[in-house]
């Protein structure tokens, strides 16, 4: 029963452990290594204009809501017009206004998107459109048209597909032919399938998407339609009937108007360029945390002050130090001082790095021991005892420090934050058990507890680790289930098979 | 190259683990709330009087730094006897004086001692260097021990004793321990005491171990350590059982000592009772404890389960 619930719980705690870690993984792209990074793309829209000196009006769209990709930067170039962007439906449009402009006209706007998976929701909500009037022959060949596809579909989608594949066939159809013969460049043949739609009660609109290359000026913005099947948005390609907004295109505006408009000026063009680089992922996930609006997008370290995360990220690790004590204690069976004093040591190696970190500890221990022998002597009461020995470890770690300084080994001076009290426990607890239990004892517990300690400090300053730790706190409930599971074995412990040995040899 | 037993080996000896043993054994068996009464070597005295167990007499307890000053009324008055912390463990802080010379103490290791060094040492006791996380502790001074002759040629220094694991009120295992140059003349097999296993069933020893091997000679005095019979065994085994009665942990390390005058006297009882009495008996516990733990009934009488315990 027992074993049953702590089962029970291990499991629960790894399992709410890992769906977190997962969900921030594949919903928010957080990346599982500290230094990933990832492709963005610059992309300019660079509207020129000449103003002819008179009151100037100029709006352009700009990215708003952009399937598959995460805007993580954006800029206006304004120069002296004023700036007024704005949100509308499913658009974003820059209006950039002056009193009097004469001659040309540079206006700009820069956006750094990367790709990021996120479910996207168009807000706006079409009415049904009017059927349009076509004339007389037109008007004939479009019903044909619309009854071929009509009965060839089965709802929007494929009422949709099938109409751009029809209008896409080489087929020697009159209708078809007739009909086509009234749009010749690509924006026409879009609007024109937006008028049959609408023939057909279904509403349409068009998509600008630009496509992201690695390096490219003058990149044309290409034009899809989507089709509303009274629930969401449809893409098509009108080229090739194909669904969705392809890869590797950013959206850039939806619905009928063109690109920008100007009042008060001519000779206006607008101009894309596109240029890749390449960012840190840890950032786009941090980004994507903020503008997540789940709860657990919230609730990253990421957004705490600098000092504040360095002071966490050590929290952090404490508990996979513990879970190491754990380790070394239940299923190896080192002994140690303490329970988790190991961990206390490794973390001040943390200030000292390893090596120093038990060269110094040692000298301490042994030094302080050696002071402990004689206080013995001295017959003084415990607490006193202990108070005295905690003096000696301060005085000792100054002298250190001092000399050591003065070598122009200044790293030994981070000892200062060498837990001294720790050490003058360490000291008194060693010294009881080398009286108590005899030399052995307390050096196979002191040699444990150093070696627990390196051990300690190897996981615990682990820049992999940390980062994990850091990034993915949720772990907290795997080391939480991991310590749960451990807590029901009932095996042997490796020292056991060393201390039990002798039982081979009989029978 | 270190030499380790195959796991599945142990556990076709029945070998216990000190994993399992907390896990299946301590916790389950032992109600926490009953720790004190064994943890704390006066309470367990008192109990096993009420109960009518033989124990060895207490002639005072030293409870605050102050009493320290009656010390040397006592000592002068007993001359013989043995001071001990509340709440040791393993033997730890245990001091032996076997009378006075002159003006200072004799002690089993030969060393005097002066009547401030007991003193500081008592102090020492007080402030709770011995006991569990240094929280203060109550010394105490007891009857010294004058162990039966038949220990004589194979202990050193010290007083050997027996100990004896009581699980569901019933002996499962049983182990001598006696007291080596090494162990400083305490029977703490941790220390360096010598761990010789007990037939339950006729109380002769069988197999010894020294720290984790096997030996058949005590490395002081050279004697054979195997077929010794332990006098009055079954009335050893009825006090063990009493004891677990008395306080009701279910799996229990009973520590008896044979007195030359008084006969067996309990010494203290062990909530986290140690794994070496197997290698002392070179068997494991695991299939008594797994015997037992079938059991549905449990003999009520005492008689019944010492018997019980001989044929296990």
């Amino acid at each position: 029963m027992q074993k049953l619930a702590v089962h029970f719980w291990s499991i629960f705690f790894v399992a709410i452990g890992l769906a977190i870690f997962s969900h921030k993984v594949f919903q928010l792209g957080m990346p599982v290594v500290p230094d990933a990074t990832t492709e963005t793309w610059t992309i300019q829209a660079k509207l020129s204009f000449n103003g002819n000196g008179r009151n100037i009006k100029a709006s352009m769209a700009v990215p708003n809501i952009t399937p598959g990709y995460i805007k993580i930067d954006e800029h206006y170039i304004s120069g002296d017009f004023g700036l007024n962007a704005k949100v509308r439906g499913d658009n974003k449009t820059a209006v950039w206004a002056k009193r009097k402009a004469l001659g040309e006209q540079i206006l700009y706007y820069r956006t750094t998107i990367t790709r990021f998976n996120v479910a996207t929701k168009w807000a706006s909500v079409p009415d049904y459109p009017q059927a349009p009037e076509f004339v007389e022959p037109y008007a004939t060949a479009v019903n044909k048209i619309i009854e071929d596809v009509r009965s060839q579909s089965a709802d929007t989608a494929s009422f949709t597909y099938e109409l751009i594949n029809q209008l896409r066939s080489s087929d020697k159809n009159e209708n078809i032919s007739l009909v086509k013969s009234l749009a010749r460049t690509d924006e026409q043949m879009a609007n024109l399938i937006t008028k049959l739609l609408a023939v057909a009660h279904i509403p349409t609109r068009n998509v600008w998407a630009i496509e992201l290359t690695d390096a490219a000026n003058d990149v044309i913005p290409e034009v899809f339609i989507q089709s509303y099947n009274g629930d969401e948005w449809l893409t098509f390609n009108p080229k090739t009937g194909v669904s969705g907004i392809p890869k590797g295109y950013i959206v850039w505006k939806v619905g009928n108007g063109s690109l920008y408009t100007l009042k008060g000026g001519d000779a206006a063009e607008i101009k894309f360029s596109v240029t890749k680089s390449f960012i840190e992922l840890l950032e786009v996930s941090k980004l994507a945390a903020k503008k997540d609006k789940a709860i657990l997008g919230k609730l990253t370290l990421f957004s705490l002050p600098v000092h504040k995360q360095n002071t966490f990220s050590l929290i952090l690790m404490v508990p996979l130090g513990a879970l190491l004590v754990v380790f070394m204690r239940t299923f190896v069976g080192v002994q140690t001082f303490g329970t988790f004093m190991p961990i206390l040591i490794a973390i001040a190696f943390r200030e000292t790095q390893l090596l120093w970190g038990v060269i110094l500890f040692t000298v301490i221990v042994f030094i302080g021991l050696l002071i402990r022998l004689y206080l013995e002597r001295l017959r003084l009461l415990l607490i006193p005892r202990l108070a005295a020995i905690l003096v000696i470890v301060v005085i000792l770690m100054l002298v250190i420090s001092y000399f050591t300084s003065r070598l122009g080994l200044d790293r030994l001076l981070s000892i200062s934050l060498f837990p001294m009290v720790i050490l003058a426990m360490t000291i008194e607890r060693m010294s009881i058990t080398w009286e108590e239990n005899g030399a052995q004892t307390a050096l196979i517990q002191g040699f444990g507890s150093l070696v627990v300690a390196c051990l300690g400090y190897l996981i615990m300053t682990n820049e992999y680790l940390t980062y994990l730790m850091f990034a993915f706190p949720e772990f907290l409930f795997v080391v939480l289930g991991i310590c749960i599971w451990m807590g029901r074995y009932t095996g042997y412990r490796i020292s056991e098979l060393f201390r039990f040995r002798e039982i081979q040899s009989s029978n | 190259m270190i030499s380790l037993v195959n796991p599945f080996q142990l556990k076709s000896k029945g070998i216990l683990g000190i994993n399992q043993r907390n896990s299946d054994y301590i916790m389950r068996y032992n109600k926490r709330s009953l720790y004190p009464l064994v943890d704390n070597k006066l309470q367990t005295k008192q109990l096993a009087i009420s109960a009518g167990i033989a124990v060895p007499k207490l002639f005072a307890t030293i409870k605050y730094h102050h009493q320290r000053k009656d010390l040397e009324k006592l000592l002068s008055e007993r001359g013989d006897l043995v001071i001990k912390p509340a709440h040791g463990s393993g033997g730890n802080g245990v001091l032996v004086i076997l009378g006075k010379v002159g003006r200072l103490y004799k002690t089993p290791s030969g060393d005097l001692m002066s009547i401030n060094a007991i003193k500081h040492y008592v102090s020492n006791i007080l402030s709770g260097m011995y006991s569990l996380g240094g929280v203060p502790d109550h010394a105490f001074l007891e009857y010294r021990i004058q162990f039966d002759p038949v220990f004589e040629d194979i202990s050193f220094k010290g007083v050997p004793d027996i100990r004896i694991i009581v699980f569901r009120g019933v002996p499962i295992s049983a182990m001598l321990r006696l007291p080596t140059r090494q162990s400083n003349g305490k029977a703490n097999l941790h220390q360096g005491a010598i761990g010789a296993g007990i037939d339950l069933s006729t109380g002769c020893t069988t197999h010894a171990v020294v720290g984790n091997l096997v030996t058949t000679l005590h490395p002081d005095t050279g004697n054979s350590i195997s077929d010794i019979q332990i006098p009055r065994w079954k009335e050893i085994l009825q006090i063990a059982v009493k004891c677990s009665d008395t306080v009701g942990l279910g799996y229990l390390g009973v520590d008896i000592v044979l007195d030359r005058t008084l006969g067996p006297l309990m010494l203290e009882l062990n909530a986290r009772p140690g794994l070496n009495v197997q290698l002392a008996n070179q068997r494991g516990l695991l299939s008594n404890l797994q015997t037992i733990e079938r059991l549905e009934n449990i003999p009520s009488s005492i008689d019944q389960r010492v018997a019980f315990a001989q044929t296990l």
